[in-house]
């Protein structure tokens, strides 16, 4: 079990556990939707007493939070317990246009050169990860919703507003890859 | 302990982001490149099976665990929300190769760097609460 479980998952296996959690937390009467618990740390954090988007009952989406304990455990456990030892097999093109942009595919999941302790050092990249960041829990609140919220619980319920917003989502990443990241890196 | 199964869910969750490798800044970039069917074949699974499973809740009526009926909300009829606010998300999905979800199970997996992710997300996060009357929606 252990070894089916540390292979590299095919993607009809991944695509099909992603609904099994969606189904789970349907089950237990909530919604699937990640990027709530920013605006629920926001508020948690005291934003509700100078913006009103952050005064509410945020004690409403403990759940929520729960869920985001579990996510840190979850991936603590799958890099410790359950990794394979071969590397991620991406495919060569991306290895070959990512060298040019000065980043080395070193086979792990995130490259060591951006999200590592020793690269925090380095102001570029702090300032690359910061804003980075920002884009995505500015957009993610705009647009209402996240890859959970929109990719996969909106679109499953066949919202037109959740396609607009993953349309949104690819335009804004192929602005970013092809246009904004060769300036950058 | 009623929040117990919201952990154990969660981190399931970290446990199938990792191990499906949605949680890799290299397969975000790969996908954004069209260069591997694998989070296409991930994203379009998990939608195909999505849709199927919410007729069925829907068709026959399904109940959650405290007995209530399973209800869907539908979202605000608005466009330029999701298309500007999406397109940001984007801008952001592609530098730093994680959606919300992911942060969180990155930090987990020992990616320091995820802690200015996070804390960047934050910002972006109240930033647009201060401005929301400002914008278009």
């Amino acid at each position: 079990m252990i070894d089916f479980i540390k292979q590299p998952w095919p993607w009809y296996f991944s695509g099909s556990m992603i609904v099994l959690i969606m189904l789970i937390l349907l089950f237990f009467g909530k919604s699937f939707g990640f990027s709530s618990n920013l605006r629920t740390m926001c508020s948690i954090a005291g934003a509700g007493r100078k913006v009103k988007f952050f005064d509410f009952k945020w004690k409403d989406q403990t759940w929520n939070l729960m869920f985001l304990i579990g996510s840190v455990i979850g991936g603590f456990v799958a890099t410790n317990y359950l990794s394979s030892p071969s590397p991620v097999k991406l495919s060569s093109a991306t290895i070959s246009d990512l060298n040019q942009l000065g980043i080395k595919f070193d086979g792990g999941l995130n490259p060591t050169g951006l999200f590592s302790l020793e690269a925090m050092k380095d102001l570029k990249t702090l300032a690359i990860l910061l804003i980075g960041g920002l884009l995505v829990g500015f957009g993610s609140r705009y647009a209402g919703g996240c890859t959970s919220g929109h990719a996969i619980s909106g679109l499953s319920n066949l919202q037109v507003p959740s396609l607009v917003a993953v349309i949104g989502f690819f335009v804004g990443g192929l602005i970013m890859t092809f246009l904004i990241m060769p300036f950058i890196f | 302990m009623k929040f117990i199964k919201y952990i154990l869910a969660g981190t399931l969750f970290g446990i199938i982001m990792t191990k499906s490798e949605a949680v890799s800044w290299y397969r975000i970039q790969e996908m954004f490149r069209f260069q591997s069917f694998h989070m296409y074949g991930i994203i379009g699974t998990a939608v195909v099976l999505g849709v199927i499973a919410v007729w069925l809740i829907k068709k026959f009526k399904a109940k959650d665990l405290a007995g209530n009926p399973i209800v869907f909300h539908d979202k605000d009829k608005a466009y330029i929300k999701y298309l500007l606010g999406g397109t940001i998300f984007g801008l952001g999905w592609a530098l730093t190769g994680a959606c919300p979800g992911p942060m969180f199970v990155n930090l987990g997996s020992g990616y320091a760097g995820m802690a200015v992710v996070i804390l960047g997300a934050l910002l972006g996060t109240y930033l647009y609460g201060a401005m929301k009357s400002k914008l278009p929606h």
